[in-house]
């Protein structure tokens, strides 16, 4: 047996979570009586990202730090200049480009493994921590952000409970809540939050993500895969879309249990870290269904692209037609969503079917609106439009999924 | 100036409704705005008002009534 190091993966499996529950406790008390062990706090934080990065993983974790230290470099060159009153628009973009820099190495990296960049090494969160420091430099960009606190920033970046994969927090209201503790009345209700979120979690990703992924889903794609073999042609089947429906429930139970299990554990350490999932398959639209889907991540591309995008190209007066400039508005974000989640074709493909569905979905409420009185509305059509909108995202999800890669191209 | 006028009137244009008697919707809720929306009416907003506010302080919650919008104009211009 192997005691020399241990490794342990975030919210992977129920024994962590005594671990965490144990490393909670003295938060807990602290906070309940009105102080916020702050030391501790960073402390717990640490040893439980040395764990994320302890043993095999190692060479992530000396990749982090340098990361960190050049982000670091960046957000704090950039304040300098704005505090000096500066504000060219170059040299945002130059901080922009150089805080997204790493990870689209890092994207390249996993796109290309035969043709190896020097020193470039993906590791666990990096998209997260991107997400967070282009915010800051955007947000310092329009004066929002005025100082930087070191020790509050590095807090923010490294917060334990959505390290890896988010939701993603924002600087400004995290930094309100980290330096102080909640009222008695309002932690307790937290508390009282977090510990159903906790369990929420525990049925979602263990129980009815692990039917659906890890037990369902590896037989229905063995089987679609055979069926298809055998139909030829576009090698459809019935298994096909088991598999779209299957993958879709596991996708939804699993990431929705993490995100639960992040706001919980956030909420434990009295930080309302905003959530991620809200009812999605109830949407009516596409245009619905991401306010309710990925949220942190859906209100980023939304506040950071795409707002900024069309507030900048109205002022400029790029587009003639606002119209025009809102479906060029769609394609910029989910074609740059598509590309972050990596470098393949069902990952651009999929970015581009959401795009075309919000436009197509835009067109239809101006046709609507524009058509009241003859439009039916009732209970009939607002379940049309579920059953529809679910549908089409399902089908996204199964191009997502890349499963279709390999049953045409037998790689993925 | 009317403020509440001047902001029901870019409101009107935008969702081409009167909300002069709506003036606690959730704007956002029902659908009358939208992203697209917002940044038209910030827009408008810097152009009548002479006020600056930068995507970055438009936060939804913040924004969804007619109130709120106007007595956001009105803090601004207090500035």
């Amino acid at each position: 047996m192997n005691f020399n190091f241990i490794n342990l993966q975030p919210y992977t499996n129920p024994q962590y979570f005594v671990y965490l529950m144990i490393g909670l406790v003295p938060i807990i008390i602290g906070l309940y009586h009105g102080h916020r062990l702050k030391i501790y706090e960073v402390a717990f934080s640490l040893v439980f990202l040395f764990l994320i990065f302890d043993g095999d993983k190692w060479q992530q974790g000396v990749n982090l730090i340098i990361y960190l230290l050049f982000q670091l470099l960046v957000s704090y060159w950039y304040l300098h200049y704005r505090q000096n009153g500066k504000n060219k628009t170059w040299v945002f973009y130059l901080a922009v480009v150089l805080a997204i820099l790493p990870l689209v190495l890092v994207k390249f990296q996993i796109a290309f493994p035969k043709a190896p960049i020097p020193g470039v090494l993906a590791f666990l969160g990096i998209s997260y921590i991107t997400f967070k420091t282009v915010q800051v430099i955007m947000e310092i960009r329009d004066g929002a952000i005025k100082e930087l606190d070191l020790s509050t920033y590095l807090r923010f970046l490294l917060f334990f409970p959505t390290f890896s994969s988010g939701p993603i927090d924002r600087y400004r209201r995290f930094a309100k809540e980290c330096n102080v503790a909640p009222k008695r009345d309002q932690y307790l209700a937290d508390l009282e939050i977090a510990t159903r979120n906790l369990f929420q979690g525990f049925l979602y990703k263990f129980v009815l993500g692990w039917f659906f992924g890890t037990y369902w889903l590896p037989k229905i794609s063995k089987a679609a895969l055979i069926a298809g073999a055998a139909n030829g042609g576009l090698k459809f089947s019935w298994w096909l879309v088991a598999y779209m429906y299957c993958y879709s429930m596991y996708l939804f139970f699993d990431f929705a249990g993490y995100s639960l299990f992040a706001v919980s554990i956030s909420n434990f350490m009295g930080i309302h870290t905003p959530v991620n999932f809200n009812k999605p398959f109830i949407s009516q639209n596409i245009k619905e269904f991401w306010n309710r889907w990925h949220m942190t991540l859906s209100f980023w591309f939304r506040d950071y692209i795409y707002m900024r995008f069309t507030f900048f190209a109205m002022k400029k007066k790029l587009f003639k037609n606002p119209i025009r400039l809102s479906q060029a508005a769609y394609l910029l974000l989910f074609l740059t969503m598509g590309f972050w989640h990596g470098l393949t074709w069902y990952y651009i493909v999929y970015g581009l079917f959401h795009a075309i569905a919000i436009i197509i979905n835009d067109c239809w409420l101006r046709y609507k609106k524009k058509h009241k009185e003859q439009i039916p509305s009732n209970k009939f059509t607002k379940w049309l439009a579920i059953f529809v909108t679910f549908n089409i995202v399902c089908f996204s999800f199964l191009i997502f999924s890349g499963f279709l890669s390999e049953l045409w191209f037998g790689w993925k | 100036m009317n403020i509440e006028k001047e902001v029901l009137d870019i409101l009107q244009d935008l969702t081409g409704e009167d909300l002069s008697e709506r003036m606690d919707e959730d704007i956002f809720a029902n659908g009358l705005m939208d992203s697209m929306a917002s940044v038209q009416m910030l827009l408008n907003l810097q152009e009548k008002f002479a006020i600056d506010v930068p995507v970055s302080e438009f936060d939804r919650n913040e924004w969804n009534t007619p109130s709120k919008i106007v007595s956001k104009v009105e803090n601004s211009k207090n500035e």
